[in-house]
């Protein structure tokens, strides 16, 4: 053995947890704990080595449990009201057991390769020592942070080891960030979001429903934390689809979008069919209207007609059904109520934004008063997505004949996902196409959803990395870890996730799944690790102030 | 340096246990008790037997204190007894000093006829006891009248000479543990004896 090689990994007899007894490839190896070791100094999920002559295995704790070598131990158990029996019986005949999915093996040829650990294929044989991952053995694992590698967070109970992403294998898949409500879905996104913009691996475009993405958002204690922008001003620009949300939030966006009638296409209205409540038939009147009306046009002639005999010709001529095309129009009327819709025309939102991320910017559009509002925010999500898509495919074609041309990767970041891309209606909207596609043209997804079982079977498993907090939900579990090897074992380990600031990682960009502790983000410490720029960032918002509040009375 | 007390004699031995005869009646150490006879090599026993008897064994002991006021005065208006009547141990085999060290199992030889049996000093069974490799032979070994008071007797000795009594306890009763596997209620009761 090269000398290196056991020097780095040999464990310390203070990590020592135990030895493997039994085990298998398809139901992990069961370890018998040293007495020395209680079974509540380990927590499921944790990290653990297991060392054998000349392999190092590393996995996961799937399951604790409590073992002893004599049955009568449960109807008659030894006097422990004696501490010096209590004493004995602990980690002798009564003793802990714990579960490990052993998920990669490190060899020496591999070690000298620098290529890193492999999958297991194999369990380590009887009595190999198993013991708590190091430090040394996450760098071996999940690399150094670097100019590719972010760092996320922690291994569980693991403060002084970063567990770091490699951003770059990130970006080539459409990725989830799941968890039920109040988990800390918004901050581990907030997080990917900084990863990828601080290593420059890709543009973004952030559908930020509830306005926490850009300039500033809150914790679930109320205490305020700094958006992107305040981070990185000169690559980030906020786009805002309510102008007086914005500035009375202290924002001064980059841009105001403004969506014309002209720019929804049916397809946008099949999107919100549930959303909006539309039979099949009267969300497929919209592409009869097309026709009818012509492209562009349709929407406003549509929801301009008063009714009566004018409606009913309508129906006649197009062959539907008039109590649909009478509730289409009842619901579409809804969209004159949104202030960022035009019916003049809008401003070119697309090509704007298209600029901002051509030059390698980060655009997140805020809806501000429209993110309470489902059907705004699918209406203009599905609506630019899909004409930023189309020129990224022209692009990517290009890109084909040239390859100087290949755009940057672009990363879409959209919320409340199962409303885009649920089983209905997955084939039907430009995000489906996207992470069905992955990284054809360029384009991928990251997903943030509390309800992953209402996502397309077919989409989640086409997610490359999902990273997600804790669920407790049945279906969303399955539906999560569909898909992946060892994934009852992991369930317990998800379902068993700290309700906040915890979550489990696993695909495409980590070798093995892992639990984290998320890192800090919100403290000032936290705040200077992402090298904020030296930019002044100070806004006057002393008129907005008076907008909101009055003017001061100085007298 | 403290020298050994020598308790008697070897008079009758196997390779697993001897019995010695002690050189003063009712001078005999306690079971439990480490002992060693011989030289080459030094043998280590422990008590597990302790009689008291006549020396032949056709001539039973008869009762001789009718007209005397107590047990004392039955031997001084027999001074005799002191000669007929003789205390007898009855050892098994622990082990045995190598060059090596000690090695805690029974060697192939018994120990000869009349060697000298000596009790061991406490650093003798400190050094003796840091290890317990015989206690698995001794629990399971069907010369032993009384394993459990044996053992517990022993364990209680060492613990005396060792620095901290209790965690050689521990380990004695996570050794008795190890080995008393499906038999909860004969460790429960042996750690108790311990424990005391």
């Amino acid at each position: 053995m090269n000398s290196d090689f056991k020097n780095n990994f040999l464990s310390k007899n203070e990590d020592v947890l135990g030895m493997v007894v039994s085990g298998s490839l398809t139901n992990g190896v069961e370890v018998k704990l040293n007495p020395d070791r209680s079974v509540s100094d380990i927590k499921i999920g944790r990290y653990v080595a297991i060392e054998t002559q000349d392999l190092k295995f590393f996995g996961v704790v799937t399951d604790i449990e409590l073992g002893a070598t004599d049955q009568t131990l449960r109807v008659n158990p030894p006097e422990v009201s004696n501490p010096f029996i209590a004493n004995v019986i602990k980690g002798t005949t009564a003793y802990g057991v714990i579960q490990v999915e052993p998920m990669l093996i490190l060899s020496q040829e591999d070690f000298d390769s620098l290529s890193g650990p492999q999958p297991a294929k194999t369990i380590p044989p009887h009595f190999s020592q198993v013991s708590f991952a190091s430090d040394l053995d996450v760098e071996t694992v999940f690399g150094l942070e670097s100019d590719t590698n972010f760092w996320l967070g922690n291994p569980l109970d693991m403060d002084s080891a970063k567990l770091c992403l490699n951003i770059e294998e990130l970006i080539k898949r459409s990725n989830g960030v799941f968890g039920k409500s109040g988990t800390g879905k918004t901050f581990l996104t907030r997080l990917l979001l900084l990863g990828i913009i601080q290593r420059g691996a890709a543009s973004q475009l952030v559908f930020d429903m509830q306005s926490e993405y850009g300039w500033k958002g809150f914790s679930e204690e109320s205490k305020e934390v700094k958006g992107l922008k305040q981070i990185f001003p000169s690559k980030v620009a906020i786009f805002s689809l309510d102008e007086e949300s914005s500035k009375r939030r202290g924002v001064n966006p980059d841009y105001v979008v403004r969506i014309g009638y002209e720019d929804i296409e049916p397809a946008d209205i099949s999107v919100l069919k549930q959303t909006l409540n539309l039979s099949d038939i009267a969300a497929d009147a919209a592409y009869s209207l097309e026709r009818y009306f012509g492209p562009s046009k349709w929407f406003k002639k549509f929801i301009s007609l008063s009714g009566g005999e004018e409606f009913i010709d309508l129906a006649r001529d197009l062959n539907v059904n008039q109590s649909a095309l009478s509730s289409l129009k009842n619901r579409l009327s809804r969209f004159k109520r949104f202030n960022f819709m035009d019916e003049l025309g809008g401003n070119d939102s697309v090509s704007q934004i298209l600029s901002y991320l051509d030059r390698g910017m980060h655009v997140i559009l805020e809806f501000g008063r429209y993110g309470s509002d489902l059907a705004a925010y699918m209406l203009v999500a599905n609506l630019l997505t899909r004409r930023i898509y189309a020129r990224y495919a022209i692009s990517a074609e290009k890109a084909l004949g040239d390859p100087t041309q290949q755009p940057t990767p672009l990363v879409i970041t959209i919320e409340e996902a199962h409303k885009f891309l649920s089983s209905d209606i997955a084939s039907q909207t430009i995000f489906g196409t996207i992470a069905r596609e992955m990284r054809k043209h360029n384009v991928t997804l990251l997903v943030v959803d509390q309800r992953p079982s209402s996502i397309d079977e077919e989409i989640m498993s086409q997610l490359g990395t999902k990273i997600t907090c804790l669920l407790d939900n049945e279906k969303d579990l399955d539906s999560v870890l569909t898909g992946i090897s060892g994934n009852r074992k992991l369930r317990s380990v998800l379902s068993r996730l700290e309700s906040k600031q915890q979550a489990l990682i696993f695909g495409h960009s980590v070798p093995m799944p892992m639990v984290i502790k998320v890192r800090d983000y919100g403290t000032a410490i936290s705040y200077a690790d992402f090298q904020i720029e030296d930019v002044d960032v100070d806004f006057d918002f002393s008129e907005d102030n008076e907008d909101l509040f009055g003017k001061k009375d100085n007298s | 340096m403290s020298l050994s007390y020598r308790i008697g004699e070897v008079v009758e031995s196997s390779s697993i246990q001897f019995t010695v005869q002690c050189y003063d009646l009712y001078k005999s150490p306690n079971i439990g008790t480490l002992v060693k006879c011989g030289d080459d090599p030094q043998l280590f026993g422990l008590v597990y037997d302790v009689s008291n008897k006549s020396m032949d064994p056709a001539r039973r002991a008869v009762p001789r204190g009718r007209n005397e006021n107590n047990e004392e005065g039955v031997y001084l208006s027999n001074p005799q007894l002191s000669r007929l009547l003789i205390t007898e141990i009855k050892c098994v085999s622990v082990g045995y000093k190598s060059i090596e060290g000690i090695e805690q199992s029974p060697i192939s030889l018994p120990p000869k006829i009349h060697s000298f049996v000596l009790e061991c000093l406490d650093e003798e069974l400190k050094e003796f006891s840091s290890s317990l490799d015989f206690l698995p032979t001794l629990l399971e070994s069907a010369i032993l009248t009384s394993n459990d008071e044996v053992i517990s007797s022993f364990l209680l000795k060492s613990s005396k000479t060792h620095n901290d009594a209790s965690q050689f306890l521990i380990y004695a009763g996570k050794e008795l543990a190890f080995n008393l596997n499906g038999q909860l209620i004969r460790l429960n009761n042996l750690l108790k004896r311990i424990s005391k």
